[in-house]
């Protein structure tokens, strides 16, 4: 059976190191954007990235933003191709970043050419 | 607003005064530029001290008749990245303004040096930085390599530096 | 080539420890964002789409052996093994720790180099021609001029915040291999009658979204002059240039709007203002720095080389990297190398920490302890004797480095696009590697010729589109990536900007319609004729009907 929820998801980069993270639902950041927790109503939204202030405060994240996204099946899939991108890694080389340490989302950035 | 000069903090007695209205008979007055062109006659004449704010559109060559009778001339920085003021002080020293230049606006410690060379010498800074943070700030280059600005003694022009002794390089063969 | 004083050394090591202070103050929560930001940019650190990049300053594009190597060191010890040489003669690297850079800024330190003013609102990198001091068509080497503009331009605390980025380039050529005429300020050195040498100031060129060629503002600027003009032109941009739009914030812009003669007389009345005496000194200075860009002592050769001749005709792959990679050299015997970073199929531009260290030990062995960026994003060994060139060819293809495709269609710039930059609007890698792998076979790129294919991943045009003889810009539509084809562009001394030549193509369709302007160019070319001179004879019109006719 196919489920599907539309919603946002807070994205951020790791202060420290730049690495793109994603919020997920017990207030952590993961690498990963599997674990990213989706708010499907705008007030939700609002409150995911109040959280991800709070955490740009304390230096642990920097330049938060929400971001269209969908889950399919318990996978999530940004809605821009930025987005999947920052969740792999660059296609051109499948051998570097997230794609290459196991922590890749499960919907590619576009196809490669 | 607090008030960085020489590296402490000093009392501000400057009265900024508006476009219009009554001036206190004694004051030291800083105006806009507009009333200083509008009421110059009596403001050249009046006991106490004058001071001038511009704006980062105002031209600085046009002040040049006005300069010997101002104190403090105020520059703007509306935004830290917007370096206008940075030209019009400069452009005020070469003209031989010899008085304060005051900063304000958005004016952080990491451009304090900047501010310096180019010829400020005052800062109202508000209360996000500790004051420590401002006076390190003032030293954090102690080399620069452009000539001809206002730097402290403490910063050394490296294109002067280099030529204070005999000049062996000439002797060296030279390319082109 | 230019080695530190303990001046120099000084202000390196003091603007790294005020960068560490300023990472210390971010990382500890004393600095916000919005306040560290300016600080990191104003030091080659950007935060991209998958973590930092840093930016390292590669002045005028000249390395040595010893710096190549640390660059190496860097990718090894700080990033993932690589490095991205850019289209300003600058490299990259792509996976950089915040808490890094600090060190890697030091690791440069040690080798005369750094990250000042790789970004933000000040004068950049200062480019020069990439055969500088080589070169056989050069009047002099305008690299010493290259050095002056560095210095006078580090932390320079009047125009470190202007209305935006500023971008200086320098060519002592007549042949222009710097792009003189799209920069902020290009300068161009030339001989007067008297045989005397002089500048001419060319301001307001430019490529991102208003692509402009620049108006000369002198034609002859005694060279004693330049600090001195120079700051009268960037005072004048820095008052008056538009700072409500960032679009509109370019000197371009402020020429364009006031006119190419408001803004002559106002440079000219700002320069009559300024006290002069300050840039006196530089011509000490100028012959100071000049000393270090001396020639090396080339050999006495003959201008045939026997060996030479004889590997071309037992090596045909050799024959044709010599054909089309060797660049004419101002000394008998010598040749210009040019090493491609475009391997067919590659990424343009990069490097492996391997493929540097072995080009640092070629440029030690045999090129004078010299290498060059170009930023048509190759690496240059400027001084090689024509008997060593076996030996350099052979040490290249056994690190992927031998692609003889210098010019040809194979040799594409590409800017890092969406696959790495947070401004990008598309991929430009990905078709950048299509349109290589379309036209690998050598022979056809043989027949095609000269060519220069652009390929930018947005409107910023790092990729220098605009001036491709076929540009590629990637944009983006509700989320797709598309991409808009312009030809006739050109960034030599003939500059000019290409013509948009319909709409747009999805990313897959690219290489197709590459090959179907290049057939028609073939169809039309005249005995001799380079693709660049067909479509100036021709116009738009064939090629868009080649192109339109069958969609």
């Amino acid at each position: 059976m196919n489920t599907s929820e539309k919603g946002q998801l807070v994205t951020a980069n790791r202060l420290r190191d730049g690495i793109a993270v994603f919020l997920t639902r017990s207030g952590a950041w993961s690498e990963e954007i599997d674990e990213a927790v989706l708010a499907l109503e705008p007030e939700a939204a609002a409150a995911l990235e109040g959280r991800a202030r709070e955490d740009e405060k304390k230096t642990i994240v920097t330049g938060a933003y929400l971001v269209d996204a969908e889950r399919l099946n318990g996978r999530v899939r940004a809605a821009h191709i930025r987005e999947r991108m920052r969740a792999l890694g660059p296609t051109v080389r499948l051998d570097l970043g997230k794609q290459a340490e196991g922590k890749g989302a499960a919907f590619a950035a576009p196809e490669g050419e | 607003m607090q008030l960085l000069k020489n590296n402490v903090l000093v009392t501000d007695n400057w009265l900024n005064a508006g476009s219009e209205g009554e001036l206190p008979s004694a004051d030291d007055v800083i105006v806009p530029f507009a009333r200083l062109l509008k009421e110059w006659g009596e403001l050249s004449t009046r006991a106490g001290k004058l001071g001038l704010r511009l704006s980062n559109t105002d031209r600085p060559e046009a002040l040049g008749t006005f300069l010997p009778r101002l104190s403090v001339i105020v520059l703007p920085f509306p935004a830290f990245n917007d370096g206008r003021a940075y030209s019009i002080a400069r452009s005020l020293r070469d003209m031989g303004y010899r008085g304060e230049i005051r900063a304000t606006g958005n004016v952080l410690p990491d451009q304090l040096q900047f501010m310096l060379q180019v010829g400020f010498d005052a800062f109202e800074i508000g209360e996000r930085f500790p004051l420590e943070t401002w006076q390190k700030a003032s030293r954090q280059m102690s080399l620069a390599y452009q000539r001809g600005l206002f730097r402290q003694a403490s910063v050394a022009e490296i294109w002067t530096e280099r030529h204070t002794d005999a000049e062996p390089w000439l002797e060296q063969p030279h390319a082109g | 080539m230019y080695r530190y004083d303990e001046f120099d050394h000084q202000f390196v090591r003091e603007r790294t420890n005020q960068f560490r202070n300023q990472t210390e103050r971010r990382l500890s929560g004393a600095l916000t964002e919005d306040e560290f930001r300016p600080l990191r940019l104003m030091n080659g650190l950007y935060l991209q789409l998958h973590a930092y990049m840093l930016r390292v300053a590669i002045p005028y594009g000249t390395l040595s052996g010893r710096q190549m190597r640390q660059l190496a060191l860097i990718a090894d010890k700080w990033d993932k093994g690589y490095g991205h040489f850019t289209t300003r003669q600058n490299i990259q690297y792509n996976w950089v720790k915040l808490e890094d850079a600090p060190d890697i800024l030091d690791c440069l330190a040690e080798v005369e180099m750094h990250a000042i003013q790789t970004s933000g609102n000040c004068i950049r990198n200062v480019t020069t021609d990439h055969w500088a001091g080589a070169a056989a068509d050069e009047i002099a080497d305008p690299r010493p001029v290259g050095e002056l503009l560095r210095q006078w331009s580090s932390l320079h605390p009047e125009f470190s915040f202007l209305p935006r980025k500023f971008k200086i380039a320098v060519t002592g050529a007549p042949h222009d291999r710097a792009a003189v005429k799209v920069h902020d300020i290009g300068l161009r050195l030339h001989k007067n009658e008297a045989g005397a040498i002089g500048w001419e100031v060319i301001v307001g060129g430019g490529l991102g979204r208003t692509p402009m060629v620049g108006v000369t503002v002198r034609d002859f600027l005694p060279q004693h002059e330049l600090v001195g003009y120079l700051e009268a032109i960037m005072r004048v941009y820095n008052l008056y240039g538009r700072r409500d739009n960032k679009y509109k914030a370019r000197i371009k812009i402020l020429v364009h709007e006031i006119g190419a003669d408001t803004f002559k007389s106002e440079v000219e009345a700002e320069y009559a203002r300024r006290p002069h005496p300050t840039t006196e000194v530089e011509e000490r200075e100028l012959a100071r720095i000049a000393a270090y860009f001396a020639p090396p002592a080339f050999d006495k050769l003959p201008r045939w080389s026997a060996s030479f001749e004889e590997a071309k005709l037992a090596n045909p792959g050799f024959a044709r990297w010599a054909k089309n990679n060797l660049g004419p050299h101002r000394v008998d015997g010598y040749s210009i190398v040019n090493i491609s970073l475009k391997p067919e199929g590659g990424i343009p531009g990069d490097a492996t920490a391997e493929q540097m260290r072995v080009m640092a030990d070629l440029a030690e062995r045999y090129g004078n302890d010299e290498l060059r960026v170009s930023h048509a994003q190759n690496i240059v060994l400027p001084h090689v004797r024509k008997d060593d060139l076996l030996a350099v060819y052979q040490a290249l293809e056994n690190t992927n480095l031998a692609a003889a495709n210098y010019g040809l269609a194979g040799d594409i710039i590409a800017c890092p696009g969406l696959d790495y930059c947070a401004l990008a609007t598309a991929r430009s890698i990905p078709v950048a590697q299509s349109i290589s792998r379309k036209f690998a076979d050598s022979k056809r790129q043989d027949e095609i010729g000269k060519l220069k294919i652009n390929i930018s991943g947005c409107i910023n045009a790092c990729g220098h589109h605009h001036v491709g003889h076929i540009g590629i810009l990637g944009l983006d539509k509700k989320g797709e990536e598309f991409y808009q084809i312009t030809l006739g562009g050109s960034s030599a001394e003939n500059a000019s900007i290409g013509t948009i030549l319909g709409p747009g193509f999805a990313g897959h369709e690219v290489a197709d319609a590459i090959e179907t302007i290049l057939d028609t160019y073939l169809k039309h070319r005249e005995a001799g004729e380079e693709f660049l001179a067909t479509y100036r004879r021709l116009g738009p019109k064939p090629f868009k009907e080649a192109l339109y006719a069958t969609a």
